[in-house]
């Protein structure tokens, strides 16, 4: 990691990891809920939402033209705009930035394609690390029947058909999500993943990561100062 | 042929065929006539190539073209744009022309590139790294031209000085012609550390058109022993 990507800032970076399915996006909504009904600086985003890099990876994506290392590098573009555009500048100003997905996104879904683990590293090493990851370990088969028993109009790249590894694209989506959900597993000590099992309900859940994120912080400290 | 770094999943470059030549240099530095006069010689010659730049790839260059025009991107997604642009071209294009045994003509490679990141204060070994997908090329020649040259050579072709060749961005002077200046010294500082890790060829490019058109043919008919 860069040397510029440790130095301490005011602001705190809270990100969710996990399958499409496991509830992390839900999970991540009552955390910012919980955070603005208590009044503090709270700012949340997702991943592959900037809007410069948008034109460039719709297109992409629509004709077929990315391959595993231009799917990577495009993706890590929207994501280093939306850093330095956002997630910086909220950090330094003292924000709780809630983050749905993060590198470990990339880590996951681009090792898949066949990047290597450590060109992916160093390629996202200009990222800080946040304060806290939640993964939410999902077992595979409720992440997978959550998605597709409303038999969803899968896109391209979502199923992972560029992969090959099935003609039809739902037996693909399955596959697919079965070699991220390796990844994130083998990730786990690595990065200091909290895991929250994503079996239970919603409300249990939501209330451990509610304590976890109070313990960690001093929540108080990122009320707003301005009067209201 | 083989990568710098790790290179490009699931593809193997021992067996190609074709020749990869890189001229690098500043705008003004003469590159652009010299790769069309390297161009004739080759298919003079038989070769069959292929021309290949900067912001010329299907899947960014019209957003590149876009961004350059308002300085609206951060410095690492610049970066991570043109690394972008270089990796899709490099798929799309330059390895599919060197399997078939083409000659493909480099107008700038990853070293205008990396130059560029390193003097606005990116970490030298990401950018290494970032460009470890790219192919060692046969040849890499580095036309080198004064910053006084370069700036007469610019005002003859367009009058004004470009806002990115004069490195504006950094806020090395608000004085365009001191920044260009000041900006293409850092920039060649930055090809001569790289010389040496890169093996380029330094062609002295303060001559005239002829004389250093004459060099790049010995050195390319060297190169493929014709």
């Amino acid at each position: 990691m860069n040397a510029r990507a440790t130095t301490e800032l005011p602001g705190r970076l809270i990100a969710v990891e996990g399958l499409d399915g496991s509830g992390k996006s839900t999970q991540l909504h009552l955390l910012q809920r919980w955070f603005e009904l208590r009044g503090l600086k709270v700012f949340a985003t997702e991943w592959n939402s900037s809007v410069i890099v948008k034109s460039a990876t719709s297109k992409g994506k629509k004709r077929q033209l990315l391959t595993a290392t231009t799917f990577s590098l495009i993706h890590c573009t929207d994501f280093a705009d939306r850093y330095e555009r956002q997630i910086l500048p909220l950090l330094k100003a003292g924000y709780l930035v809630l983050c749905d997905r993060y590198i470990y996104t990339a880590f996951a879904r681009d090792a898949v394609r066949g990047c290597s683990h450590s060109w992916l590293r160093n390629l996202y090493g200009f990222a800080r690390r946040p304060d806290l990851t939640f993964f939410f370990n999902t077992p595979l088969t409720i992440a997978l029947d959550r998605i597709l028993s409303g038999r969803p109009q899968l896109k391209y790249h979502e199923a992972g058909m560029d992969l090959g590894l099935a003609h039809d694209p739902y037996e693909s989506f399955r596959l697919f999500q079965e070699r991220i959900y390796r990844e994130y597993l083998a990730m786990q000590d690595e990065f200091g993943f909290v895991t929250i099992d994503g079996a239970n309900t919603i409300e249990e859940q939501q209330a451990l990561v509610r304590k976890l994120v109070g313990e960690a912080f001093d929540l108080p400290s990122y009320r707003w100062k301005i009067g209201t | 042929m083989k990568f710098y770094g790790e290179g490009l999943p699931g593809i193997d470059p021992v067996e190609f065929a074709g020749k990869l030549i890189v001229i690098e240099g500043a705008d003004g530095s003469g590159r652009s006539s010299q790769i069309d006069l390297l161009r004739d010689f080759l298919e003079s010659r038989g070769h069959a190539t292929v021309n290949v730049g900067l912001r010329r790839s299907t899947l960014v260059s019209e957003e590149l073209n876009d961004a350059k025009k308002g300085n609206v991107l951060s410095q690492t997604t610049r970066s991570l744009f043109y690394a972008t642009d270089f990796a899709d071209q490099l798929e799309n294009r330059i390895i599919p022309a060197l399997r078939a045994g083409y000659v493909v003509l480099a107008d700038r490679y990853i070293y205008s590139l990396m130059a560029r990141d390193i003097v606005r204060g990116a970490d030298r070994g990401w950018v290494r790294s970032l460009y470890g997908i790219a192919l060692v090329p046969a040849l890499v020649m580095y036309l080198q031209v004064s910053p006084a040259q370069l700036v007469e050579r610019n005002f003859r072709k367009n009058v004004i000085l470009d806002y990115w060749e004069a490195g504006m961005d950094l806020g090395l002077s608000r004085d365009i012609f001191d920044s260009f200046i000041r900006y293409q010294r850092l920039i060649q500082k930055e090809f001569l550390l790289m010389q040496k890790e890169y093996g380029f060829t330094v062609i002295n490019g303060n001559r005239s058109i002829r004389s250093i058109a004459n060099e790049i043919r010995a050195r390319v008919e060297g190169l493929l022993e014709l």
